[in-house]
């Protein structure tokens, strides 16, 4: 703890313990450089104090006088200054940052740009915002988007990748399964070496790799109606490619009852389904399928074989729904149903309609405990996945 | 006569077509006629009092049967019934 004697040299830390401190919280932050050089970039919550303006300003900027206060500008000359003035002025805990901006940058450390994003990003994105429908201000509501896929697998594979590489901000994987030999056929996201790795530390590697905007949250386990409540809050998008039937059922009851969209599709053999049900605009799962079929009829792929580019070309169908959902733009398969069958290379689109009678999201619908999530009360046992 | 689009599940059922044609006045008609060539299909598409299967959806055309007259809706030469079970695939 600094004291109040204006004799002390002032703290120097260099960036990656500024950048400690501010995550902890707590932390007055003071750009000490000019407006124009503050409107280029700065560091997410610096407040701009002028070093000229510095004696009027500083009160209102930095209020707290005991408070923890990192000043920084655009190589640590002016901060330090600014500092020594602070610290004649009675503040008590100051420090400078050295480099400034400039080492903070260099160490790849995040700043607000003119645009919002960082001089990387408006490269890494520039496809996306030439774009007239996306822009920067598309490009934000993806990077500020967290999207849930459940099931990092077939379909889960090529959508992680790809909304990743589009830049979607926080990406939650939950999956509790481990990176077979034969899952690699489809399975893109992994690889050779992961197998016997767990899916969804094998994707967040990948994802990584190819994009270090992006926030993978690793859920490691199988949905349940007492944990799918708390994870699904958390999330804007939920991304349905369960390997399940009762996964699927519970995934929709708590959707809509959190209002939650869910873009779902599912492969089997050369065919697939897609779809988008966003709660009480169009319909849910329950009514497209009101009842799950018996295990004769439902197949999974581990049984049944999948040509490996299906998994891809429907993943990527609901890539491009969640990015839609995201950015407000086009007209996503909400009430529609769209079938892929490969061998005729053929797109078959179906209405689905709100079902009035519809048990979860009809307007009868009854109140639903936790517990009975996913259940079907006349429905003794589910087929296997 | 119709065209009946045959799900992957029933394939099986039906020699591996995927499209079988049929004739019949309405839609029911026309499942039975597949029922008729292919009875392997009848106790997955209806149940033991003759309703259709609550997990089997049945479209004419792009429309879902249960909004239209179900088994009674009309038929006319060129359609198309598209039978489709949930898949839970991923």
């Amino acid at each position: 703890m600094a004291t109040t004697q204006t004799t002390q040299q002032i703290e120097e830390i260099e960036p990656f313990e500024a950048a400690q401190e501010i995550e902890g919280g707590d932390v007055v932050l003071i750009d000490t450089r000019e407006p124009h050089e503050y409107k280029e970039a700065h560091l997410e919550n610096g407040k701009l104090v002028p070093p000229g303006l510095l004696g009027d300003e500083i009160a209102a900027a930095a209020p707290d006088k005991s408070a923890r206060t990192i000043l920084y500008c655009r190589s640590g000359n002016r901060s330090y200054k600014a500092a020594e003035q602070l610290q004649a002025l009675g503040y008590e805990n100051v420090a400078s940052m050295a480099g400034g901006i400039l080492a903070w940058q260099e160490q790849g450390l995040p700043v607000v740009s003119a645009s919002g994003m960082t001089a990387e990003q408006r490269d890494r994105y520039s496809r996306h915002t030439l774009l007239p429908e996306v822009g920067v201000d598309g490009q934000l509501k993806m990077l500020n988007a967290k999207v849930l896929l459940v099931g990092a697998g077939g379909l889960g594979a090529p959508t992680a990748l790809y909304l990743a590489a589009a830049g979607i901000g926080t990406l939650g994987l939950v999956d509790d399964d481990v990176v077979d030999a034969s899952n690699l056929q489809r399975q893109v996201i992994h690889n050779t070496e992961r197998i016997g790795v767990p899916k969804t530390e094998s994707a967040r590697l990948t994802i990584e790799a190819l994009n270090p905007d992006v926030d993978v949250v690793e859920h490691n386990f199988r949905l349940n109606s007492s944990n799918i409540v708390e994870i699904l809050s958390e999330y804007d998008v939920i991304v349905d490619g369960a390997d399940n039937f009762p996964t699927r059922y519970l995934l929709n009851d708590a959707s809509v009852r959190l209002r939650k969209p869910v873009v779902s599709a599912s492969i089997l053999s050369f065919d697939g389904q897609i779809s988008t049900f966003v709660p009480f605009e169009g319909p849910c799962y329950r009514c497209l399928y009101p009842t799950p079929p018996p295990a004769e009829l439902a197949p999974s792929c581990s049984a049944n074989g999948v040509l490996g580019v299906m998994a891809g070309t429907m993943g990527l169908l609901q890539a491009n729904e969640v990015l839609k959902l995201v950015l407000g733009i086009g007209e996503p398969l909400i009430g529609r149903l769209l079938l892929f069958e490969a061998l005729s290379t053929r797109f078959t689109e179906l209405k689905v309609r709100r079902d009035p009678s519809c048990p979860i999201c009809g307007p009868d619908a009854p109140e639903i405990a936790d517990e009975d999530l996913g259940k079907f009360p006349d429905y003794d046992a589910f087929c296997a996945g | 006569m119709a065209t009946i689009r045959i799900p992957p599940v029933l394939r099986p059922q039906t020699g591996g077509q995927t499209e079988v044609d049929a004739a019949g006045a309405n839609v029911g008609e026309v499942l039975r006629a597949l029922t008729a060539e292919h009875p392997a299909t009848e106790e997955q598409l209806f149940g033991p009092e003759g309703d259709l299967n609550r997990y089997v959806n049945v479209y004419l055309n792009d429309e879902d049967v249960r909004v239209l007259d179900g088994l009674e809706t009309a038929v006319s030469d060129g359609d198309t019934v598209v039978i489709l079970p949930a898949m839970a695939g991923g």
